[in-house]
């Protein structure tokens, strides 16, 4: 939670000059990076170049590579990509600034949210990537004193219009720590699915486990978790490995049927395999939501991101294709902060 | 995960040769510290002769006097040792007044606790109901006796007691005394809640908004199943207290009382009404501090009493223990079905 309220640059008055900003992204960005990239493994070593391209309209549609998404052989490099169509606008972030009090955190950033499409958020601890992703399902409400300017809307309608409970239902959000609930597996995910004032009367009956088992099974193969909980649903969330409860977590955010899905550094607490399963799952999911993933890891961002934002003290500082981000980027800043981590 | 366990299975090489630090010695301190040190240790080593000594001196009187037809036998108004009977009553007043208390004390209790630690609205006032807690909690119960014998006297709740023969209300029946229990009781209650509720991640809280939903829901399905454990220890806290409270019964249960006398003809409702004895009041009336003369029995009664505490602290020693890491949860979940909030 780097990037948490209480996380934030402690910066009062105005944002600093461009000369200090500048000298700020070799410092802390070059530190904040080296302290985040994991031990070298396999998988994440031969990963320098990203030679898959962003998938455009038609490229190669029906290949094989949807079914090798999830083998084996596509987990040591860039998680295979399978063909999507074309990648659909769900959410529009249109100059937003979000302060805590009088203390602003991001300023005027645009982004477009897209089905079909991983767009990763990246930036040193402070950057305010973090309170973005988390102002997308109003998150940021829970914390007294949070503000926000712009706009932000959902499918053309601006968040702030739609009833708090059915836009976190709509844009649902996995946190940084797996957090499963103290209860079963099938509890866990069926959570997410009751109470949902669906139908004309809202306070009907809770549904019978028979009623949401499918919805509960198929949450949880989204998540891809569901061959290795299949047969024991009534085991505690709690009792499962740090990478399994994360996927649970996902499986519950995935349950309503989101069209969107916010990542807080989902792998941060995860050892490097579990890692590699859910960068393979993330990458998997975009056809069917549209992905926003928040990390510190820069080889995570281009192992998994389709498109990639580099925020720095609150400001975007440079939004395109990841392999433009990271191959040739345009602005002097994110070349510091992707040289930090790799020079 | 299939590689780490394979890891594990490899034989096991002779282990290192472990160097233990020495041993801290007091030799080098200053002498007060010393002096202050064995204080200390006498100080501990007392306070368990002390508690040995009651529990060890209970046991072999008790037991010498215990006989089952005691524990059978209601009492009988004899001033020979042979005819006066057993205690059943007083058992009996004992398990009911508590039931009364705690059935009033534990739902109010736990309300309390999550309206001062969840939503604190408006906060003046959740101040100043901190505070009457606190001063509730610090009231001598004797206090609380006469003044709910003052209140319960009022005409207008003689139906929670009876009328003399004059009509005038006496305030005196295991419900009143019930009441004033509950009192007694509900600050244990509250304290052992929001200390459970405090340890309750505030990710949990979080992972339920991001789900859409509301606070109430979060409270009624994640918190409160959670945090089981804490509120029946805090439940059962409230019972050795009620238990083991003397001046509330002899005021406002019926003062040297050996039987539970009814009111009415109605079964349940006339006990309730009526005046009766419990473990602790028959000790005292049976002392020789009392007006009885029977110190064998009294010392029998304790002996049954001071059971019942031990086993309650037992049992709270118990919950909150397990409450802790993977048992409590479990212990959590095997309940979670049958509360009925968790419906």
């Amino acid at each position: 939670m780097a990037d948490s309220p209480s996380g934030a640059p402690d910066r009062g008055g105005p944002p600093p000059t461009r000369g200090s900003l500048a000298a700020g992204t070799e410092a802390t960005g070059g530190r904040a990076v080296s302290a985040q990239v994991p031990p070298p493994v396999r998988r994440i070593a031969v990963d320098r170049h990203p030679h898959v391209a962003t998938p455009t309209p038609g490229d190669g549609a029906g290949n094989g590579a949807a079914t090798a998404a999830l083998s084996p052989a596509a987990a040591r490099r860039r998680p295979a990509r399978p063909a999507v169509s074309p990648p659909v606008e769900r959410m529009r972030i249109e100059s937003v600034s979000l302060a805590y009090d009088e203390r602003w955190v991001v300023r005027d950033v645009s982004l477009p949210v897209r089905q079909g499409e991983v767009l990763g958020l990246i930036g040193a601890s402070g950057s305010g990537k973090t309170t973005l992703l988390r102002s997308l399902n109003r998150l940021t409400e829970i914390t007294a004193g949070a503000g926000r300017s712009g706009r932000i809307s959902l499918d053309g309608q601006e968040i702030h219009e739609i009833e708090v409970t059915e836009l976190r239902r709509r844009v649902s959000m996995v946190f940084q720590q797996p957090n499963p609930f103290p209860m079963s597996i099938f509890e866990n995910v069926a959570y997410a699915l009751r109470e949902a004032p669906t139908g004309p009367r809202r306070r009907r009956r809770r549904a019978r486990r028979s009623q949401l088992e499918p919805a509960v099974r198929e949450a949880l193969r989204r998540a891809g978790l569901h061959e290795e909980v299949a047969d024991d649903l009534d085991r505690p969330g709690l009792s499962l490995s740090g990478g399994q409860q994360q996927r649970l977590c996902i499986a519950r955010a995935l349950a309503a049927d989101p069209e969107v899905l916010l990542l807080d550094e989902p792998c941060s607490a995860l050892d490097p395999i579990s890692t590699a399963v859910i960068e393979e799952l993330i990458v998997g999911l975009r056809e069917s939501v549209a992905v926003v993933i928040v990390t510190h890891n820069l080889q995570q961002a281009q192992r998994v991101a389709d498109h990639v934002a580099f925020m720095h003290l609150g400001e975007l500082v440079e939004y395109g294709p990841a392999e433009q981000l990271f191959g040739s980027p345009r602005k002097q800043r994110t070349r510091d902060y992707i040289g930090g981590a790799f020079g | 995960m299939g590689v780490m366990a394979t890891a594990q299975l490899a034989p096991e090489p002779p282990g290192p040769t472990i160097v233990r630090p020495p041993r801290e010695t007091t030799a080098s301190w200053p002498l007060i510290d010393r002096v202050g040190y064995w204080l200390c240790w006498a100080t501990g080593i007392g306070l368990c002769a002390i508690a040995a000594a009651i529990v060890l001196y209970m046991f072999v009187k008790g037991i010498s006097e215990l006989r089952l037809g005691l524990l059978v036998e209601s009492p009988a108004p004899s001033l020979q040792q042979n005819k006066s009977g057993g205690f059943l009553d007083p058992i009996v007043g004992t398990f009911v007044i508590t039931a009364v208390a705690i059935v009033i004390a534990a739902p109010i209790g736990v309300a309390l606790a999550v309206w001062l630690s969840e939503h604190r609205n408006p906060p003046w006032l959740a101040r100043a109901v901190e505070s009457a807690i606190e001063t509730i909690g610090g009231i001598p119960s004797v206090v609380l006796a006469i003044f709910g014998l003052i209140v319960f006297s009022r005409s207008f709740l003689g139906f929670l007691s009876h009328s003399a023969n004059n009509g005038t209300v006496t305030g005196q029946s295991f419900l009143t005394a019930g009441i004033v229990m509950a009192v007694l009781a509900l600050p244990l209650i509250v304290g052992a809640t929001r200390e459970a509720l405090a340890q309750v991640p505030g990710r949990m809280r979080e992972a339920s908004y991001a789900l859409g939903k509301t606070r109430a829901t979060t409270i009624r399905r994640v918190l409160l199943p959670s945090i089981r454990p804490g509120m029946a220890s805090g439940v059962v806290l409230g019972m050795g207290r009620i238990i083991g409270d003397t001046a509330i019964v002899i005021f406002v249960l019926g003062s040297a009382k050996y039987k539970n006398e009814g009111v009415g003809s109605i079964p349940l409702i006339g006990t309730l009404r009526g005046t009766g004895a419990t473990l602790t009041s028959y000790v005292y009336n049976n002392s020789p501090a009392g007006e009885g003369n029977a110190p064998q029995k009294a010392y029998a009664a304790a002996f049954v009493l001071l059971m019942i505490v031990l086993a309650l602290n037992a049992l709270v020693t118990r919950l909150t223990r397990g409450g802790g890491r993977s048992r409590g949860r479990g212990m959590a979940l095997s309940l979670a079905g049958r509360m009925p909030w968790s419906g």
